[in-house]
């Protein structure tokens, strides 16, 4: 039983990780905070049930989806970059236009994606191909494979010459500029293919779920954040292989904090809607500690 | 060349804090020129570079470089012709890249970036040959992140950087104010081997006196946005720190003077 519920939330953990690369490219890359995402997230969801009631398979699915999250994120960064609207603003007014415009795709605030209305998905083919191999084990690969193969893209990615731009651009936005570099065109690159991973995950997760629901990007960006954090936290990587690698691993075991709050959190009074603030006060914890830590150290030394 | 014609640039206008930073300046640098520039606290030298450099436009006036107007050119499309070094020695680097990934940026400068690995094994053979040259010891370490550099090398490092890419002007701003002596004359004696050894043209704020006089073929001074000092060549040559002392304090005089003329009459 714990077994089984340990399995479960590695797969979330797994899935929420390549969320969670996206909100390491913008976050921690590109140095901008991108709110989009908690609206980006059901809209790849709300594309992929949108492509799966017309009878679209599932891969082309979800490359619709990885568009559509890219278009938001351009749109977000062309509100920042164009007409200059502060970082935390722009995500916020794409979200909020976002949230009409997954209810318009998804024509009702939510809906269900099953078998018995004819809705094929990536683990329904996988488990039609591999009938032999117990379906959760399926599911783990498959999701272990797809976060590796992400991450090893998003790690060329950012080795060449635009991801290095993207990088410096976080960094030193003067520098690019003087570099000959638009940062403005670096900045946009950086949040498009951010906003088309994050509504990948958000894909991903309605065939994971069977569902779609209008609400479920709630928050979505301070999990993500919250992952990357946690990562940050356990592993400490210097290289790019290593830092996106505990970006995932931060995932993995964010998901299973979640999964043993809700599991064992009864015994202090722990409900699923506390799990908002369960994260909330995780995110404060760690980004506060630093900062608590300097204080008590000043006060010891004074 | 660098030509600037009757350039003005003001702050805040027809406010109370208005700052008239740049006014009327006109400048022609030859190719190959290596002008210093001094002058006091506000006197315009950093908004002169950055009016160059794009980070401003002029309100009035034209400024051509190659004959080529670039008065309201995008900085980052001017950029192919400049190099910038900054006093903030970690203005002209990205602390959390590496060494060979500051340098990849810097050398493919002016050229379309693409989905190609950007540091490939033969540019790591310039890269260790360039990086030699600074005397630091740096080619050894092309992956460690700058930010674990000192001033000094992080400021050579800019050096490199801004001179990569075979700019035709360099633009230097007290660019040696943040180092202790030692490593400021180390930087600064690379300063002028890479000027000279490229034939850049540049443009070198200082407070240094010493340093304006002992290097380059022109000092200037400027003084409430314009250039009232103007020396080369055996003028120059000839001409004191405590002469250049004298000159600017009779500068300030003469418009002191004019000032109260104006406001008795
Ligand atoms: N970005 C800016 N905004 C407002 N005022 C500025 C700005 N940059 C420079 N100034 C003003 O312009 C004048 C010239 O400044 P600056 O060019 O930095 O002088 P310098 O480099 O010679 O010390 C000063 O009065 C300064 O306050
Ligand atoms: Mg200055």
């Amino acid at each position: 039983m714990i077994f089984e519920f340990l399995l479960y939330s590695v797969q979330e953990g797994l899935l929420f990780g390549i969320l969670a690369l996206g909100v390491f490219l913008t976050f921690r890359c590109l140095d901008f905070p991108d709110l989009t995402v908690d609206g980006s997230y059901p809209l790849g969801a709300a594309v992929f049930a949108f492509m799966a009631y017309r009878g679209v398979g599932p891969v082309a699915g979800m490359g619709a989806a990885f568009l559509a999250g890219a278009m938001a994120g351009f749109f977000t960064g062309f509100l920042h970059t164009f007409s200059r609207i502060p970082a935390l603003l722009s995500g916020i007014l794409t979200m909020i236009c976002l949230y009409s415009i997954n209810l318009r795709i998804m024509g009702r605030p939510n809906i269900s994606l099953s078998e018995n209305l004819g809705h094929r998905t990536v683990f329904t083919i996988l488990r039609d191909f591999f009938p032999q191999i117990p379906e959760v084990y399926l599911r783990l690969a498959f999701l272990l494979g797809l976060v590796l193969v992400v991450k090893v893209l998003l790690d060329l990615f950012l080795r060449t010459e635009i991801g290095l731009a993207v990088r410096a651009t976080g960094d030193n936005e003067a520098l690019v500029e003087a570099q000959g570099i638009n940062p403005d065109h670096t900045k946009l690159v950086g949040i498009s293919l951010s906003n088309a991973l994050v509504a990948l995950s958000g894909a991903l997760f309605a065939q994971f779920q069977g569902f779609v629901d209008i609400n479920m990007g709630i928050g979505m960006v301070i999990a993500g954040l919250a992952s990357v954090i946690v990562g940050e936290v356990l592993l400490r990587g210097r290289f790019i292989f290593w830092i996106t690698f505990q970006v995932i691993v931060g995932s993995v075991v964010y998901r299973m904090a979640t999964a043993i709050a809700l599991n064992w959190g009864y015994v202090i009074g722990f409900q699923p809607y506390d799990l908002k603030l369960f994260t909330g006060l995780l995110v404060i914890i760690i980004l506060s500690f630093p900062v608590v830590r300097e204080r008590l150290r000043l006060k010891k030394v004074r | 060349m660098l030509r600037l014609e009757r350039v003005s640039k003001c702050f805040f206008p027809n406010t109370p804090d208005e700052r008239r930073a740049v006014r009327e300046l006109s400048l022609l640098v030859r190719p190959g020129e290596f002008v210093t520039i001094v002058g006091s606290n506000g006197a315009g030298k950093t908004t002169l570079l950055n009016l160059v450099s794009g980070q401003y436009f002029p309100d009035r006036g034209k400024i051509f470089i190659n004959g080529q107007e670039i008065t309201y050119l995008p900085a980052y499309k001017r950029a192919q012709f400049l190099g910038r070094v900054f006093q903030n020695t970690f203005q002209g680097t990205a602390a959390s890249l590496t060494i060979e990934e500051n340098l990849a940026i810097a050398f493919r400068k002016g050229q379309k970036k693409g989905l190609k690995i950007a540091i490939r094994e033969p540019m790591r053979e310039v890269f260790k040959e360039k990086l030699s040259l600074l005397g630091l010891g740096l080619e050894r370490r092309l992956r460690d992140r700058v930010g674990l550099l000192s001033g000094g090398q992080r400021q050579a490092l800019a050096l490199l950087m801004a001179t990569l890419g075979n700019p035709k002007i360099l633009l230097l701003d007290e660019h040696t104010a943040n180092l202790d002596p030692k490593t400021a004359q180390k930087i600064m004696k690379l300063t002028d081997e890479l000027i000279r050894d490229s034939e850049l043209s540049a443009l070198m704020v200082t407070h240094n006196l010493q340093e304006a006089l002992s290097f380059g073929d022109r000092t200037l001074m400027m003084d409430e946005g314009d250039i009232v000092l103007d020396l080369s060549g055996q003028e120059r040559k000839n001409v004191t720190i405590e002469e250049l002392l004298e000159r600017f304090s009779e500068v300030r005089h003469k418009k002191f003077a004019e000032d109260r003329a104006l406001l008795s009459s």
